[in-house]
């Protein structure tokens, strides 16, 4: 089970408690999970990424085994440690209100 | 100063400091997205007098850097070991701007200055500002990606009694939190608030234990909670919270309290004041106990200070 958690207004948006949990096959890609994500809850489309270019906004940044992998490329292959879920895929937005 | 009011002097300058002697490179920051961004002055968020000399004041500017002048404001110099300290790459701002806001001097040492930074944290100085660490262990926060990093805690306000400077009271992003080491540990105090977010903290001017605060509903909406303007008391330091409602707006009101709109005076009883976003400035002369709104109608109100004349 692939694991992500996301930041708190999206997942009031999404009306999501904790950490939400993604079955996929394949290479796994921040791509793919985005995608799964967004096919999960189509609310949060155009939240994480553009509507039409799909890419990253801004204030929305991905980490995972304690790296930052906003700038890599949306195709590079995401760790094993993600793919098994012993390690949580993170959607963090910036700091807003302070 | 002209007719009008205006000085006539140049405005003040206030300059990075990139020289050799830094010993650092202070080119970057973190911006928003995670790569690097130069720094940039933008703005002072605070000055701070010292409190010694009248000449001498210290000043809170964005992007984050602490100044001091020693000539009554006509020239600054950056305290750059504070930039220059080995987590400043990895500073980045909050939603407000990356801007240092609280100057704490302690009055039984004057080496030691502790300031925050919204969203770096806490940072200390025993050596006059020549050396810096951040001092922001204790405190966790779920909105970045490690929840108990060194740095990038979103402090958004520090408040101490003169009569315990090792004693420090924060408002951060959520949580409100203690130190009974100068910032060495901190722990959460929230207790019984309404909600744990907001922006301003203060101490009683006599009772370095009563601690004052306004809660808001959360970072992303920012009025009190359910519409009803509460400062919130607490008399023991923390964790035991009274509201304090008489003669503020108990509906409706969805004004904010900034982090610099907050203060107290020095009389006895001890007066508190703060301003709101909606242009009020509400004062009380006991304490918290009453409220009464002493201006209206003004832009948002940025800071609130107080002088006690004989």
């Amino acid at each position: 089970m692939i694991r992500v958690i996301l930041p708190p207004n999206l997942r009031t948006l999404a009306h999501v408690d904790g950490e939400v949990g993604l079955e996929l096959n394949g290479t796994l890609t921040q791509r793919s999970l985005l995608d799964a994500v967004e096919a999960k809850y189509p609310m949060l489309r155009g939240t994480m990424r553009d509507h039409v270019t799909q890419v990253r906004r801004p204030m929305v940044r991905f980490f995972a085994c304690g790296e930052d992998l906003s700038h890599e490329s949306s195709d590079a292959p995401l760790p094993d440690a993600i793919a098994y879920g012993t390690e949580p895929f993170l959607i963090i937005g910036a700091i807003a209100g302070g | 100063m002209t007719s009008d009011g205006m000085p006539k002097g140049e405005s003040n300058m206030f300059v990075y400091d990139a020289s050799p002697e830094s010993g650092k490179p202070l080119t970057t920051h973190q911006w928003y997205d995670g790569t690097q961004h130069p720094w940039e002055f933008k703005r002072v968020w605070h000055l701070e007098p010292s409190l010694h000399d009248p000449d001498h004041v210290y000043a809170g500017v964005e992007d984050a850097a602490l100044f001091q002048s020693k000539d009554g404001g006509k020239s600054w110099q950056e305290l750059a070991g504070l930039r220059g300290n080995d987590t400043g790459p990895k500073w980045q701002p909050g939603a407000g701007g990356m801007c240092l806001h609280t100057i704490l001097l302690d009055p039984n040492n004057p080496e030691r200055i502790s300031i925050a930074i919204s969203a770096a944290g806490a940072f200390r100085t025993d050596d006059g500002g020549k050396t810096w660490k951040p001092i922001n262990r204790g405190l966790h926060s779920q909105y970045i990606p490690d929840p108990n990093a060194e740095v990038g805690h979103c402090v958004h306000r520090i408040a101490m009694h003169p009569s315990r400077p090792n004693t420090l009271f924060m408002q951060k992003h959520w949580d409100v939190m203690r130190s009974d080491d100068a910032g060495g540990s901190w722990n959460e105090v929230s207790g019984n608030l309404p909600s744990d977010f907001g922006f301003p903290i203060d101490v009683h001017a006599h009772e370095p234990e009563t601690v004052y605060v306004v809660p808001i509903k959360s970072d992303s909406e920012h009025y009190p909670p359910s519409g009803r303007l509460r400062v919130y008391r607490s008399r023991t330091g923390g964790n035991e919270w009274e509201p304090l409602t008489k003669g503020l707006p108990q509906r409706n009101c969805y004004v904010n309290v900034l982090r610099d709109a907050m203060s107290v005076d020095s009389l006895d009883p001890c007066g508190v004041y703060f301003g709101t976003t909606g242009g009020q400035v509400y004062a009380s002369v006991d304490a918290g106990d009453n409220w009464k709104p002493i201006v209206r109608d003004l832009p948002a109100v940025l800071s609130v200070e107080v002088q006690a004349l004989p």
